[in-house]
């Protein structure tokens, strides 16, 4: 069982990665701190920088890249307000984090296993990879836009097995939609297929997978506010059309029980 | 220090309640604390049938606060009875009920099953969510219609007492105020949500597929401070102060206006332990501004001559 808790934990490292047009986008972060004795790859943690005082009231999800009993490892870019100020976080600053949250990917060892990342959806695979007891079983295809030093895609593919798709304009996704495909159609009947990324990145994933028959999961990345299933912010609609709260219910859902 | 309260009936151990919709049912929180430490738990709003709430997005922060237009997605009055109550350990927290409803009768109605049951400390009337369009509102900025809903909830709340959740959304909240006392309410809380907006200059788009929302968190906090100090000496009944409570010294504001408790909402999502560590902190923080206990304190405001 892995049990949810509320500590503070202090910035170690932050280091920059790669370069994309947009200077400083891309980060690795490590929360030192008593972390996360069990967890489950897939599964992310709230945090909240105690600098940000009053002035932004919700803590901001991100995946579990890596967790241990000494602290966490997160990878992230800066999109808006929040990430922003993350990326400008001091080694020695506090931070409250609440976590491990949300159930994390199935994980079959004996099931070939094809790993979907899009952009930051890389980050949960890092720890799945770790974390998979089979890791022949498992490949990675790795669709991004921006270029490939800004993700942690290199310690991956010198692991694994893995593929990287650029979308360098938007007339690459043609290519980008039939690769994806591709790739999942040869995970037919019996593979697994997780994937994590932008929610047209999921949808094209979910319409493959049921399309092929494949076994597929998809990892949502709703906006939150408490993380805990309290707030009903982050709902999206199950199979049958009810509303379900992706924080507790997810974020990782069989595709064919989630509506994108 | 002694912290216990009494709201016309309803005994707490300590004037630390959760605001309805901002702490679910309470058991999303026990990982982070212990239910029991708090005065008390206002539920997520119930309506008599499951209600699904309003599409997404359905959230949006903004500087100091955020908004929100859930529109009271519930799994109904009879799931919470039967999967949530008896896992809440209402012997020895105060368990209070929050009720919506889309008209009167329909009010009572839900009052009456809910005094039914043991397990629930108190009714608190949502007559003030401005997400819902039939009702909720409507009823709240009327004075003729909160004492409508009023009646009809007292009238079937058996033994309960009766709270009434006022707006800020009107002209004149002592007169709101007013209507729920002569209509036999036993306390008010105040305030709820002021109804607010935010738009995507990029996309041309509300941040809000409802398009409006309801603000909360410490932007709102001067505006409640000034609508529960209003509503204080308005009336000889119990208030409840909310809205934008962040700190204990944030709640020492609302206690000395006058209020008999607070409720902690938006900031149970700074972080998941925050309303147990705010009943922990109290003593500390009246001590610290030399309160020899709470009752002393409590509506010390000292007023300009
Ligand atoms: C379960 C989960 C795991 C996540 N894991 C990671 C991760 O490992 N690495 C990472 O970089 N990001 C991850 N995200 C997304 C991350 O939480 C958001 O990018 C972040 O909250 C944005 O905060 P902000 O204050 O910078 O943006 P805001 O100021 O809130 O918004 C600015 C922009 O960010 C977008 N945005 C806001 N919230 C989200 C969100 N939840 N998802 C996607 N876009 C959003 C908005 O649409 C807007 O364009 C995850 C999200 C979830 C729900
Ligand atoms: C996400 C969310 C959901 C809410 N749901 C309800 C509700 O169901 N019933 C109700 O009476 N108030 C509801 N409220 C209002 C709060 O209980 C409270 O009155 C308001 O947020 C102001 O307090 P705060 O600034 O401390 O959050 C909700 C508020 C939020 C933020
Ligand atoms: S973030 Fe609050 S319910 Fe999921």
């Amino acid at each position: 069982m892995t049990r949810r808790t509320c500590r503070e934990m202090t910035v170690g490292e932050l280091t920059p990665l790669g370069q994309s047009e947009r200077p400083g986008e891309f980060y690795r972060l490590r929360l030192l701190g008593p972390g996360f004795g069990t967890w489950e790859p897939g599964q992310f943690v709230m945090l909240r920088p105690a600098s940000w005082d009053l002035e932004l009231l919700w803590g901001r999800p991100f995946s579990l890249a890596g967790a241990d009993e000494e602290g966490v490892s997160l990878f992230f870019q800066v999109v808006g307000r929040g990430t922003r100020r993350l990326a400008a976080l001091a080694p020695g600053e506090k931070v409250t984090v609440w976590g491990p949250l949300g159930n994390g990917f199935a994980v079959e060892p004996g099931t070939r296993t094809l790993m979907l990342a899009g952009g930051v959806g890389l980050a949960p695979f890092l720890g799945y990879a770790a974390a998979h007891p089979a890791p022949e079983n498992l490949e990675l295809l790795f669709a991004h836009r921006l270029p490939l030093d800004c993700y942690p895609y290199g310690e991956l593919a010198a692991r694994l097995r893995a593929e990287a798709v650029h979308e360098a304009t938007p007339a690459d996704l043609p290519r980008v939609i039939r690769r994806i495909t591709e790739k999942i159609a040869e995970y037919a009947p019996d593979g697994l297929v997780l994937a994590c990324g932008p929610t047209p990145f999921l949808r094209t994933v979910r319409q493959a997978a049921l399309d092929h028959g494949v076994r597929a999961q998809v990892s949502l990345e709703n906006r939150m506010a408490c993380g805990v299933g309290a707030c009903l912010g982050c709902v999206c609609r199950d199979g049958l059309g009810h509303h379900v709260q992706v924080c507790t219910q997810g974020p990782v859902f069989w595709a064919g029980d989630v509506q994108l | 220090m002694d912290l216990t309260t009494d709201i016309t009936g309803l005994r707490l151990k300590n004037p630390v309640l959760t605001a309805s919709g901002t702490f679910g049912f309470g058991l999303e929180f026990e990982d982070y604390g212990d239910l029991r430490d708090l005065g008390g738990i206002v539920v997520k709003g119930l309506s008599l049938k499951p209600r699904e709430g309003n599409p997404m997005p359905r959230l949006a922060e903004t500087p100091c606060g955020m908004l929100n237009a859930i529109g009271i997605q519930n799994p109904g009055v009879e799931c919470f009875l039967r999967d949530k109550l008896p896992r809440l350990p209402w012997r020895e927290t105060a368990v209070i009920a929050n009720l919506y409803a889309c008209g009167v009768e329909e009010f009572g109605e839900l009052a009456g099953v809910l005094s039914a049951e043991e397990g629930v400390a108190a009714l608190e009337i949502n007559v003030s969510c401005p997400n819902v369009k039939e009702g909720g509102a409507a009823f709240g900025q009327d004075p003729l219609q909160i004492g409508r809903v009023t009646e009809a909830v007292k009238k079937r709340a058996g033994t309960k007492p009766v709270i009434v959740k006022l707006s800020p959304n009107v002209t004149d909240i002592a007169a709101c105020a007013r209507a729920a006392e002569s209509a036999g309410a036993d306390a008010l809380s105040a305030v709820n949500t002021l109804l607010g907006m935010a738009v995507d200059v990029r996309t041309r788009r509300p941040r809000l597929a409802n398009v409006v929302g309801g603000l909360s968190g410490p932007a709102i906090k001067p505006v409640a401070l000034r609508c529960v100090f209003q509503c204080v000496r308005a009336v000889g009944i119990p208030v409840i102060g909310l809205g934008g409570i962040s700190s204990a010294e944030d709640a020492l504001e609302f206690l000395l206006v006058g209020a008999a408790a607070v409720q902690v909402g938006t900031a149970n999502f700074l972080r998941p332990d925050f309303a147990f560590r705010l009943a922990r902190e109290l003593p500390e923080a009246l001590a610290a501004v030399g309160a020899a206990g709470l009752d002393a304190y409590r509506g010390g405001l000292v007023l300009p001559e």
